[in-house]
């Protein structure tokens, strides 16, 4: 839909696997830090004319 | 078409005058041109009020939902798809229903057709193969496959899947048809290109939610954009508030929407918004080998596990 490959990431973690939560996080966070701040999806305050 | 409505007639006035049904339910002549209303006949004088003709384009089984009483409904391919939704999901029993099914020749864009007018159309009439189209000072005259809606043009189940009586024979199914042609198109673009095209396509939009009205999969007695507690989605004109509306209304018909095309029929400022729903209906189908409507004992894919689903974009 336009939003970057990456950004968006789905996974499926077991409360009993706390090794992969982890590396599953730290692994998309580093991924989304590469990509940058997101720009689209954001709202804006409206603008008054 | 003439014929289609003798006989329509004739069906409904006997299935009144019978009391097998309470009420038919098909469509009448509209009060504006390639505007066809639905409406409920319910005794057997009423029955000359329907009509049929390429202007029939809104979806029937919209108004069957949750109903309790005993109706005729006729039916083209796509409405019978999406009746046999309902039925799946419990929002109408088969008992409840005589089917008159309706062989579909296709039913004409009206958003085409007015962008192509040199003015206000006052009248449309057709014959077998050409649509005539009147208006002040001005007369066209168009071949019908030319003005077709666009998702009749790719249709594939013209015939009514499920029915107890026809009003005419079968219609030739079209054999190869590249339904997905847009889809793939987009689905190339890069990101950057999809969130443009998005955009783009939305642009116009004025949440007034007659997609959604119109639709027969939309039946919920609160649907999401309606709430205020939580409230799922803004109800400015925002863009990011009209695209969450669009794609998530799209997920919500993933598995169950038939391309009936009510949805862009219905829309005020022409927007194809099918796209979302094709390219749901494209993921079904490569993914799960599924079509929406076709039959009553199978299961949607969305309502059944298998150990072999595609899962390959989950970590």
């Amino acid at each position: 839909m336009g939003i970057e490959p990456g950004r968006l990431q789905f996974s499926w973690i077991s409360s009993a696997e706390a090794t992969k939560f982890v590396e599953v996080a730290q692994a998309v966070t580093e991924t989304v830090k590469a990509l940058g701040p997101n720009t689209h999806f954001v709202k804006h305050e409206a603008k008054v004319a | 078409m003439r014929a289609y409505t003798e006989k329509i007639r004739e069906i409904a006035r006997r299935l009144l005058e019978a009391c097998t049904v309470e009420r038919v339910l098909g469509f009448r002549r509209g009060s504006v041109p390639m505007m066809n209303a639905p409406c409920f006949v319910k005794t057997p004088a009423e029955a000359a009020n329907l009509v049929w003709d390429s202007n029939c384009g809104i979806n029937l089984a919209n108004y069957l939902t949750s109903r309790s009483e005993k109706i005729g409904i006729f039916a083209k391919g796509c409405d019978s798809r999406n009746i046999v939704t309902h039925i799946i999901e419990n929002k109408i029993r088969r008992e409840q229903l005589v089917i008159i099914g309706v062989p579909c020749h296709g039913m004409i864009d009206r958003h085409r057709i007015a962008a192509m007018a040199d003015g206000e159309i006052r009248e449309v009439v057709e014959d077998e193969n050409n649509i005539i189209v009147q208006g002040d000072g001005f007369k066209k005259v168009h071949n019908r496959h030319d003005v077709l809606q666009a998702n009749c043009a790719v249709c594939t189940h013209r015939n009514p899947v499920i029915y107890d009586e026809l009003v005419a024979d079968l219609v030739e199914e079209p054999g190869d048809v590249d339904r997905y042609r847009d889809v793939r198109e987009i689905e190339a673009l890069s990101a950057e290109g999809k969130w443009d095209f998005f955009d783009d396509l939305l642009h116009d939009c004025i949440r007034c939610y007659a997609c959604r009205n119109a639709c027969p999969l939309c039946y919920c007695p609160t649907c999401f954009v309606d709430e205020s507690r939580p409230q799922w989605v803004g109800k400015s004109q925002d863009p990011v508030d009209v695209r969450t509306f669009h794609f998530l209304r799209a997920y919500h018909c993933a598995g169950r929407c038939t391309d009936c095309g009510a949805c862009e029929r219905a829309c005020p400022v022409g927007i194809n918004m099918r796209v979302f729903t094709k390219k749901l209906e494209k993921d079904c189908l490569e993914k799960f080998g599924w079509e929406a409507g076709l039959s009553l004992e199978a299961r949607p894919p969305l309502d059944a596990y298998r150990p072999d689903d595609p899962d390959d974009f989950i970590r």
